[in-house]
């Protein structure tokens, strides 16, 4: 499980990475999406992964530890989805005033001067 | 923890309850919310002021305020820790948010909606970010001080500032992903997220777990230098500085500081001589990057010819300098570090505001700005005919532009040349002087002269070949931050010998990790423990 999950994070940042070289604003915020997907399923795996295993005990009984898997991770993943979530909206918002202000969707603001020959 | 823990949470809570009731206030009531925005923001610097005075006050060696947030004790809640630098740093930020704030009175808190809030919320962030002791609320913190900064970067929309602004948010959003994920690794190596907690538990890391908690901090890194403008890093920020509001620009110099601040927080955390096997990592990086980005910003600054650039240029020698200086691994520039690092936030600060005062000499040049202005029916005229125009403006102009190159040059007898004059004294005292330190020793003079050069070319052709009959009008609220900052740093020189035993102290103190950790590990909750 280990490995499919690593080959899907790389191919997540591949992409990303790929997308947000390119020069359309569009495609760049879907390349920061990719990015912050990755960096989220990343963060999770660092609590190392565990199949049916509660984050919390109900009781108040000593409990063994390898039973749980680790809630921090999970947390920390919750708290970067929201943050991911309204810094892309704002992003958005941006782009699309970009957009509307230059009159072209490319990141710089202008298009590049194509010489045709 | 005593009662006085609990000021360590005003820095944050003013800000952001202020923030949210600025919200509430219509635009068309600027001077109430401008009221507002002020009294809270002159409330946190005696904060500031009081927060250091308390750190001063403990005479042991160590002088932190822990505050256990919910009452947790320290490696399983998140706790806020002040100390000497942070107080320090908090006190520099208080100073130009004052500055940046009365500047903004007279037109650039009306060139657009929400300025008020946004400011609140940007000091909330940087607050948060210098008083944290948990490295994922430190994300947190820079998240909001990051969106706070990249609304005011689009503050009075036009589309210079669309297009800087949409480079600056990609930037810092890539910045953030390298955040999220040296985070991520150094939990996996150290298991732990309290600053504290990890830089005791890296001299008992394995070798395994050591190389990827190195990785993690490196990668870290990535997302600091790149908010500390290093090379390669920094390519953003002239185009950021040109395009903000000038007011804005100003608040921009403290939070590329900011960057620099929690480089030498988490360096001197876990990268000291108690780190183990991981002392002194990334020093060569951290040296050379900087002395690149000394070399890189004095060729730009040389080829500055707008003033918005030179300050930017400037920013950027300034960044690499403290960089180079914090991976020099040497205890004893730590102080005079630190004392350049308040002189030139606020002659760069200074000179960002004092940047459009002179530029109105060219009414012309202009034009953008104009369209704002009617789009937001600002009414110039009105406050003109108020009264509060001051007299010999050019004079002002001159004086201060003068006093701001002095600074930044590190020329006498302003604050710059006694700080570059402590960091040579304390480089060239060691017995044997390194290669590297022979370099810094040539690009810093370099950066004096290119400065000079740069700001003698500026201001002959602003001041002396400016063809224009009737001086430009200044506002008394435009020119009073600008005085008082640069006092401060008259102040820096006149009180130098207090000043550097107060910075000694404080890196002495800041550089003492192990008992960094036993003051926060070693904080115990209040009440009864049930």
């Amino acid at each position: 499980m280990e490995f499919i999950l690593a080959i899907a994070i790389g191919i997540l940042f591949a992409s990303g990475i790929w997308l947000i070289l390119r020069p359309r604003s569009f495609q760049v915020i879907i390349g920061l999406m990719l990015l912050s997907y990755a960096t989220n399923l990343f963060i999770f795996i660092t609590g190392k992964l565990a199949i049916d295993q509660p984050a919390f005990t109900g009781t108040s009984d000593a409990v063994e530890m390898a039973q749980f898997t680790d809630p921090l991770p999970q947390a920390l993943v919750l708290t970067a989805i929201v943050i991911g979530f309204a810094t892309t909206a704002l992003y958005l918002v941006v782009l699309l005033g970009s957009r509307g202000l230059t009159g072209t969707d490319h990141v710089d603001g202008k298009e590049r001067e194509v010489t045709h020959e | 923890m005593s009662e006085l823990g609990h000021i360590l949470t005003f820095p944050i809570l003013i800000p952001l309850v202020v923030g949210a009731v600025l919200i509430l206030i219509n635009e068309r009531y600027h001077r109430l919310k401008f009221a507002v925005n002020m009294l809270s923001t002159l409330s946190l610097l005696v904060v500031s002021i009081v927060l250091l005075l308390i750190t001063e006050q403990h005479t042991e060696v160590t002088s932190q305020v822990v505050y256990l947030a919910a009452n947790w004790q320290a490696p399983f809640g998140i706790v806020l820790v002040a100390d000497r630098l942070s107080a320090i740093m908090l006190v520099l930020t208080a100073v130009v948010a004052n500055g940046a704030l009365l500047f903004s009175f007279s037109r650039w808190a009306q060139v657009g909606v929400h300025f008020h809030t946004l400011f609140q919320l940007l000091l909330m962030g940087i607050h948060g970010a210098l008083l944290t002791g948990d490295i994922f609320n430190l994300f947190v913190f820079f998240e909001i001080m990051l969106a706070a900064s990249y609304g005011l970067l689009l503050h009075g929309y036009n589309v210079v500032r669309v297009r800087a602004g949409l480079q600056y948010i990609t930037i810092n959003l890539i910045a953030s992903v390298f955040f999220l994920i040296g985070i991520a690794l150094i939990y996996a190596a150290a298991g732990s997220l309290n600053l504290a907690d990890i830089a005791a538990l890296i001299s008992t890391l394995d070798d395994s777990s050591r190389f990827l908690f190195h990785t993690g901090a490196a990668v870290l890194a990535v997302a600091f230098l790149t908010k500390s403008a290093m090379w390669p890093l920094g390519f953003w920020l002239p185009n950021a500085y040109i395009a903000a509001a000038p007011p804005v620009t100003a608040l921009l110099v403290v939070l590329t500081k900011i960057g620099i601040y929690v480089v030498l927080r988490l360096y001197l955390l876990f990268f000291g001589d108690h780190a183990g096997a991981s002392a002194g990592f990334g020093t060569g990086l951290l040296l050379y990057g900087g002395l690149l980005t000394m070399a890189y910003g004095i060729i730009g600054l040389i080829a500055s010819q707008e003033s918005n650039r030179i300050a930017s240029y400037s920013a950027i020698v300034s960044s690499g300098t403290l960089l180079a200086l914090i991976g020099m691994n040497n205890p004893a520039v730590l102080s005079s570090m630190l004392f350049y690092l308040i002189s030139s936030t606020l002659a760069v600060a200074a000179f960002a505001l004092l940047s459009e005062l002179i530029s109105r000499i060219y009414p012309t040049r202009n034009q953008v700005l104009a369209i704002t202005f009617e789009a937001f029916e600002v009414d110039e005229t009105h406050d003109v005919s108020s009264g509060y125009v001051i007299p010999a403006a050019m004079a002002f102009l001159g004086l201060s532009g003068m006093a701001c190159a002095l600074i930044i040059a590190g020329l006498p007898p302003l604050s710059g040349f006694v700080a570059k004059f402590a960091m040579l004294h304390q480089l060239l005292q060691a017995e044997t002087i390194t290669l590297a330190a022979w370099m810094f020793l040539i690009l810093i003079i370099s950066a004096g002269l290119g400065s000079i050069i740069t700001f003698v070319r500026f201001g002959i052709r602003s001041f002396w070949a400016s063809h224009r009959e009737t001086p430009p009008l200044l506002k008394l609220t435009e020119v009073a931050p600008i005085i008082v900052i640069l006092m401060v740093c008259v102040g820096l020189v006149v009180f130098a010998g207090p000043i550097f035993e107060l910075l000694e102290r404080t890196m002495s103190e800041a550089s003492n990790t192990p008992m960094y950790i036993e003051r926060v590990l070693g904080q115990p909750a209040t009440g009864g423990n049930a």
